[in-house]
């Protein structure tokens, strides 16, 4: 089922398609969410072709189509909210879009300038740390900001790793995300085609 | 209720969706082993479907690795070691049928292993993802069938009762009787059910580079273990864990630093021991055969 454009959107005439291939473009790109989540830092690429909604990189909105639906609560940053992106994400997933970042389980930022704290999302519950928000935060490279070493599950050694556009507080942040384990929030870089996954298991040193 | 009622014997079933689940399904699943893989050794809890088959036979497993096969994947599925037993077969033809996906006994040619109660001897690599059925997820369920009780317990890591149960084995038969499901603590945090794995297998969780997930569908759990992850077996100073070891060798390949399985061979007590997994001991009978054939040529 495919809809290139739909006339009933007054407000956007060329609503942005969905995936191509809804099972195998969804299987491959959890596959490649699950190893980035398995191996944090190294960077996955995404081999499935998306026309995507301004201003969605192909991996934040492949991320998207893939693994939001109706029950999950989405937040926007305002960059985000502001094209596109809200109908695009109603149309194809039935995600409910949120107000208020603690009330989401997926956290979509492009504008990294305007992250918000990290203490503004959702991080569990003690008994269901499972339920804490994951964020899809879209920067410009994953390879040529400033080095950052990583460690923790799913790292042999250490790894090194340079994530660009950060604002200067989000390693103290994290440390502070790290600290309240086994709560906390999850996160996937992604630019362009790739993306890079930080669980909340990983010790950063910026 | 089938409505394609000539399904073929080989193919992908068209009356069914890729690998059975809707994707609704898989999405709530996928959703609950990324969640798993960031909170290692915890248990998610999840929407664990009914399948064509009962509780106890996979379900857990099987739901598992419908979500995340594709069509480039490579299936091997073992239980107890073995690719030639009942539920083996019975889980590999179903996803022959449901997502003809190409399957193999070799574990270095598998990209998914799904397994009932054992780990392969031949080391996992890297991208490999091993999927273990997992009957009771909960190591504390034995000592306290309340969910609400052990989601605290887990919740404030107060696992004194679990080493508690250990040192009643030892203070009633000198030594920790537990052979298998020999409770972990991943990575310094959660107490864990390997599931009902044999405990020589115990040490292969530690830092393996492969991906490794669990499935309890009865129970509705999931959990994982990702690559280069602390698996500590639980004991003591003075008791420290060891593992099951035999005086003879594999009766088949000779192998001495497998797990073996005792094999009654007449009616008057005589026996053999034999690996338990498959695909390890023939290689190694092929390997002797070569071995022998090279010796006899020079």
């Amino acid at each position: 089922m495919s809809l290139r454009s739909s006339h009933q959107f007054s407000t956007s005439p060329t609503l942005k398609p969905g995936l191509a291939d809804p099972i195998f473009d969804a299987q491959s790109v959890f596959r490649a969410a699950l190893s980035a989540n398995a191996y944090p830092g190294r960077r996955v690429s995404i081999d499935r072709a998306l026309d995507a909604p301004q201003p969605l990189a192909t991996s934040t909105a492949m991320l998207c189509l893939s693994l939001m639906d109706l029950e999950t609560p989405v937040w926007l940053d305002r960059q985000t909210a502001a094209g596109d992106v809200p109908q695009w994400l109603r149309f194809h997933c039935g995600a409910p879009l949120v107000e208020r970042a603690v009330g989401a389980r997926f956290a979509i930022i492009t504008d990294t300038g305007a992250l918000p704290h990290l203490n503004e999302f959702y991080a569990g519950e003690i008994q269901y740390p499972d339920r804490s928000a994951t964020l899809i935060v879209q920067v410009p490279s994953l390879t040529e900001g400033p080095t950052s070493v990583w460690t923790g599950p799913g790292i042999r050694d250490s790894a090194s790793v340079r994530i660009s556009g950060l604002p200067s507080w989000f390693w103290s942040d994290w440390d502070v995300n790290a600290d309240h384990y086994p709560l906390g929030i999850d996160v996937f870089f992604t630019s362009g085609n790739a993306l890079v996954g930080l669980p909340r298991t990983i010790k950063v040193e910026a | 209720m089938s409505t394609n009622s000539n399904n073929e014997q080989s193919g992908h079933n068209e009356g069914y969706n890729f690998a059975y689940l809707d994707e609704q399904t898989k999405r709530m699943i996928r959703r609950s082993l990324l969640k798993a893989l960031s909170i290692p050794g915890y248990q998610v809890p999840f929407g664990s479907r009914e399948m064509p088959l009962p509780y106890g036979w996979g379900t857990g497993g099987i739901q598992v690795t419908a979500s995340v096969i594709g069509p480039k994947d490579r299936l091997k599925v073992i239980d107890q070691g073995a690719d030639d037993t009942t539920n083996a077969v019975s889980i590999r033809r179903f996803f022959q049928m449901v997502a003809d996906v190409a399957t193999t006994e070799k574990v270095l040619e598998a990209s998914i292993i799904q397994t009932r109660h054992r780990i392969p001897e031949t080391p996992l690599n890297e991208g490999q993802i091993i999927v273990y059925q997992v009957p009771t997820p909960d190591p504390l369920s034995k000592i306290d069938p309340r969910e609400s009780e052990t989601r605290k317990m887990h919740a404030y890591a107060e696992y004194g009762v679990m080493q508690l149960t250990l040192y009643e084995d030892i203070a009633r038969f000198g030594h920790i009787a537990k052979t298998y499901d020999y409770p972990v603590l991943v990575n310094g945090r959660h107490l864990m059910s390997p599931s009902p794995i044999p405990k020589f297998d115990n040490p292969k969780m530690q830092d393996n580079p492969a991906i490794q997930l669990y499935g309890a569908g009865r129970e509705k759990r999931i959990y994982a273990i990702p690559p280069y992850t602390t698996v500590k077996s639980l004991d003591f100073d003075d008791h420290p864990f060891s593992m099951q070891s035999w005086s003879g060798c594999c009766s088949l390949c000779g192998s001495t630093t497998s797990y073996l399985d005792e094999v009654i061979t007449d009616d008057s007590g005589g026996r053999i021991f034999v690996c338990s997994d498959t695909d390890y001991c023939n290689d190694r009978q092929a390997q002797l055969l070569c071995d022998e054939h090279s010796e006899v040529q020079t």
